[in-house]
C-alpha cells in the first residue's frame, strides 16, 4: 500500500486479529498503554476494600499484630524457638509484613479474574492489568503495618523501662530491593493462579490451604538458621525464604546475609514471574470464553 | 490508499459445548465439571483428543467476510444464537477468532454493554473514573469530558453518592453518559439499547444519530427494527453463525423479519405452541383470503381482503375480545382492530359461551400501500387478562398494480396508500 500522508492519518494503526496459536508474545507495550487502568484497578480495590465494615483500615493492622501477639506467646515465650537476638515481637512483625502481601496478593489475583469476569467478556484491555493491579492494590495495606512496625521499634527503644533495644542497619537502603523481591514473587504465584482458576475453581479450595501450608515452610515463626545446613539449599527453593529473610536483615541486620540462598531463591521468583506471565498470555486467549 | 475500516475474511468462532463424553452440555456445564474433577477432565480430554472437532464443538461464527468502509455506519441483525454478539466480541478484541483474520483500521470502542465495571460501593464519580479507564480512555481525556458526562446523565446532585443506592434508571443513565463520551475511530455497540425507559432509549438514540453523523465508523447490533432503519444505511444478516445477506438496510430487515415465517397466507397452531396460560382460549388458526376467497401471502392494493381467525373456547370467557395487529416490517403499527368494537358485538358478546368460533373483518380495496407486512394476534379481556397473544403471526405482501399514482415508479412514503378523491380547480 502506498503512503500517502495526505489522506491517511500518519498515527492510525492497523490492527490484525488472528487466532494465535501456542505461546504468545508478551505485548508489553499494551500493558504500558493501559497503565492508568492498573492504577484504577487497585485504587478500586483499596477503596472499596474497606465500605461497609465497622473497623474500616484498622484491618490492615489487626490481622498481622494479633498473628504477632500469637505468635509471640506460643513461639517465643512457650516454644522458645530463638529469633536471632531479636525482641521477638519485632522479629515475627519483619516476618510477617511481606508474607501479609504475599498472601494477600496471591489470594487476590487468584481470584482476580473470576470476580472480574463481568469486564473480562465484555470490553478489551490486557488481562494482565487485573491480576497486576490485584497484587499493587495491597501494598497500601502492606504501608499502614509498615508504619505499626516503625512504631514497635520505636516504642521498643524509647520507652521507660525497656531492656531491648531495636537497632537498624545501615543496610536498611536494600529493603526496597526486597520488596520488589517480595511483589515479584506474589506477581508470579498470582498470576499463576489467576490463570488456572479460569479453567479449574479447585483454586478457591486450593488458596487457603496453600497459605497455611507455605506459611509453615518459610521463616516467619523461626530463622531459617534453624534449618539443618544440609536442608539449607532445599529449603530456599521456597522463593518466600529469600524474601523474608532478606527483608529481616535488611532492616533489622538480623540473620543471614545476602548467600547462595538468597541467589536460588531470587532466582525461583525470577523463574516463577517469567512463566507465570507466558502462562497468562497463553490463557488469556480463552479467558473470555472459558471464565 | 484505502478508505477501509474494517476487513473480515473468513471469520469463524467455534465453541466448545462439553469435553466430557456427554455430548449436549454447556460451556458452563463443562467448566464446573472440570473444577469438581479436573482429574476426570483431564482423563476424558486425552480419551476425546483422537476425536477431533467432534460433535462437542459448534460454530458460532463460519465464513464470515465483510469489509466496512470508513464513516459507515453498518447494522447487523440476526436471531437469538445467530453469532451476532459473537461478531461483535471477536471486532472488539474481548475474543479471539478460531480461524480467518479481521483487519481493523484505527481505535475501536466497544460498547458492549454499558457500566461494565461499574461497582455499586464506589460514587458516580468515581465510577465515571473506573468505567472510562476500562473503556481505554485516559485520566485527561475523562477530566475533559466529566462535566459533559455528568450533564448528560442528569444525576448532578447525586454525583458523590454511591451508585447501588441509585434507581436503575440513574445508573443507566450515568453509565451511558460514559460511554456515549468515548471518541473512538470504530464504535461497535451491541444490544445497550434493549434497557432502559422509552425516555432514556430516545436519548440514546440521539446520541447514537450524532455519532454517525460525524462521520465515524459504528457497527450497530439491535432487535430495535426502528432503531436499525433510523441509524443504518446498510444491514448485516446473521443466521446460525453465517453471514446470509448484505443489503440496504430496509432490504435486509424485511428479509429478517419476514424469514423463518409462514409465507401461505394462513397461520395455523399446532398443540404444543399454545402455552397453557392461553387456556381456556385455544387458537386455532389465522387466515388471509383474497376477494374469491382464496388464501393468498400476497394481496392486491386494489382489492378488499378477508382476515379470518379461527378458535375455540373451552370455558366461556366475559369480555373477551378477538383482534388483529397490523404492521409493517419496518415495526411501524398500522391500526389494531378488535372483533367487539362495534357497540352490537360488544352487548351480544358480553360473555362467549364454549365453542367453536370464526371472527372475521375485511380490510376495504384501496388503504394499503405496497410492501410488506405482519399480521399479530391478541385475544384478551380488557384489563383482566391477555389470553394469548403472537404479535407475527403471519406476514404477506401487499401488490400496488392499479393503486393511485401507478403511473409514476416510484416508492411513496407510508403504509397507505388511499385513493382519495382530489379536485383540482382553475382558479382565473
Amino acid at each position: 500500500m502506498a503512503q500517502t500522508t495526505l489522506t491517511t492519518k500518519p498515527e492510525e494503526e492497523i490492527l490484525i486479529l488472528r487466532p494465535t496459536h501456542g505461546w504468545a508474545a508478551l505485548n508489553l507495550r499494551d500493558l504500558w498503554v493501559y497503565r492508568e487502568l492498573i492504577y484504577f484497578l487497585s485504587w478500586r480495590d483499596v477503596k472499596v476494600r474497606y465500605k461497609q465494615t465497622a473497623l474500616g483500615v484498622a484491618w490492615a493492622i489487626i490481622q498481622p499484630f494479633f498473628t504477632m501477639v500469637v505468635f509471640t506467646i506460643f513461639f517465643g515465650k512457650l516454644a522458645k524457638v530463638p529469633t536471632n537476638d531479636v525482641p521477638p515481637p519485632i522479629f515475627y512483625m519483619t516476618g510477617l509484613l511481606p508474607w501479609g502481601l504475599f498472601t494477600k496478593a496471591i489470594t487476590d489475583a487468584g481470584h482476580s479474574l473470576v470476580m472480574n469476569r463481568s469486564m473480562i467478556t465484555k470490553v478489551y484491555f490486557p488481562r494482565l492489568a487485573i491480576p497486576i493491579a490485584s497484587v499493587l492494590g495491597g501494598l497500601v495495606d502492606f504501608v499502614i503495618a509498615f508504619a505499626i512496625l516503625v512504631g514497635m521499634i520505636l516504642y521498643y527503644n524509647y520507652a521507660p523501662g525497656s531492656t531491648y533495644h531495636v537497632a537498624t542497619t545501615r543496610l536498611v537502603w536494600t529493603l526496597p530491593l526486597f520488596l520488589l523481591l517480595d511483589i515479584i514473587t506474589s506477581l508470579g504465584v498470582g498470576l499463576w493462579l489467576s490463570a488456572l482458576n479460569v479453567n479449574y475453581r479447585d483454586i478457591n479450595y486450593i488458596l487457603p490451604f496453600l497459605t497455611q501450608f507455605w506459611l509453615f515452610i518459610t521463616p516467619i515463626a523461626y530463622p531459617a538458621s534453624l534449618i539443618p545446613a544440609e536442608w539449607q539449599l532445599i529449603y530456599s527453593l521456597n522463593p518466600m525464604t529469600g524474601v523474608v529473610e532478606g527483608f529481616r536483615w535488611a532492616f533489622l541486620g538480623a540473620g543471614t546475609p545476602p548467600s547462595p540462598m538468597l541467589a536460588v531463591s531470587t532466582t525461583i521468583s525470577i523463574i516463577v514471574l517469567i512463566s507465570g506471565l507466558f502462562y497468562f498470555r497463553r490463557m488469556e486467549q480463552t479467558f473470555a470464553d472459558m471464565v | 490508499m484505502t478508505d477501509l475500516a474494517i476487513r473480515a475474511e473468513d471469520l469463524g468462532k467455534r465453541f466448545r459445548i462439553g469435553i466430557t463424553q456427554d455430548s449436549y452440555r454447556t460451556l458452563r456445564d463443562s467448566l464446573s465439571e472440570a473444577a469438581k474433577a479436573p482429574f476426570r477432565a483431564f482423563r476424558s480430554k486425552s480419551r476425546n483428543s483422537n476425536r477431533g472437532n467432534s460433535i462437542n464443538t459448534i460454530w458460532a461464527l463460519k465464513n464470515v467476510s465483510f469489509d466496512v468502509h470508513k464513516g459507515q455506519v453498518l447494522g447487523i441483525i440476526g436471531r437469538n444464537g445467530a453469532g451476532k454478539s459473537t461478531l461483535l466480541k471477536i471486532l472488539s478484541r474481548v475474543t479471539e477468532p478460531t480461524e480467518g483474520m479481521v483487519e481493523i483500521h484505527g481505535r475501536v470502542g466497544s460498547l458492549l454493554e454499558v457500566g461494565t465495571g461499574f461497582h455499586p460501593e464506589l460514587t458516580g464519580r468515581e465510577n465515571i473514573y473506573l468505567n472510562g479507564a476500562i473503556l481505554g480512555m485516559k485520566r485527561s481525556e475523562i477530566e475533559r469530558k466529566f462535566d459533559e458526562m455528568v450533564a448528560f446523565s442528569e444525576v448532578e446532585q447525586f454525583i458523590d453518592t454511591p451508585v447501588k443506592r441509585y434507581s436503575s434508571g440513574m445508573y443507566l443513565r450515568l453509565a451511558f453518559a460514559v460511554a456515549a463520551h468515548l471518541e473512538p475511530e470504530i464504535l461497535v455497540v451491541d444490544e445497550v439499547l434493549a434497557v432502559g425507559d422509552a425516555e432514556f432509549q430516545r436519548k440514546c438514540l440521539g446520541k447514537m444519530s450524532d455519532v454517525a453523523q460525524e462521520g465515524r465508523t459504528v457497527l450497530f447490533v439491535s432487535h430495535n427494527m426502528s432503531a436499525i432503519l433510523r441509524l443504518t444505511e446498510e444491514a448485516l444478516v446473521l443466521d446460525r453463525g453465517r453471514l446470509v445477506m448484505r443489503a440496504p438496510t430496509q432490504q435486509a430487515v424485511d428479509y429478517y423479519l419476514t424469514s423463518g415465517f409462514t409465507q401461505t397466507g394462513e397461520r395455523i397452531w399446532t398443540d404444543d405452541e399454545i402455552p397453557a396460560e392461553a387456556a381456556p382460549f385455544c387458537p386455532i388458526s389465522l387466515k388471509l383470503f383474497d376477494s374469491r376467497h382464496i388464501v393468498v401471502d400476497t394481496l392486491r392494493s386494489v382489492e378488499p381482503a378477508i382476515i379470518e381467525v379461527e378458535y375455540a373456547l373451552d370455558a366461556p370467557i366475559t369480555g373477551l375480545r378477538v383482534g388483529v395487529y397490523l404492521m409493517t416490517t419496518r415495526g411501524e403499527q398500522i391500526f389494531t382492530t378488535f372483533d367487539t368494537d362495534s357497540h352490537e358485538n360488544f352487548e351480544r358478546y358480553s360473555v362467549r359461551p364454549v365453542g367453536r368460533y370464526v371472527s372475521r373483518c375485511v380490510i376495504p380495496a384501496d388503504l394499503l400501500n405496497e410492501g410488506r407486512y405482519i399480521l399479530g394476534l391478541n385475544a384478551s379481556s380488557f384489563r383482566v387478562r391477555r389470553y394469548f397473544q403472537d404479535e407475527y403471526a403471519l406476514t404477506f405482501s401487499l401488490d400496488g398494480t392499479g393503486a393511485p399514482g401507478m403511473q409514476w415508479p416510484e416508492p411513496r412514503l407510508g403504509p397507505l396508500r388511499p385513493r382519495l378523491e382530489w379536485q383540482i380547480e382553475e382558479r382565473k
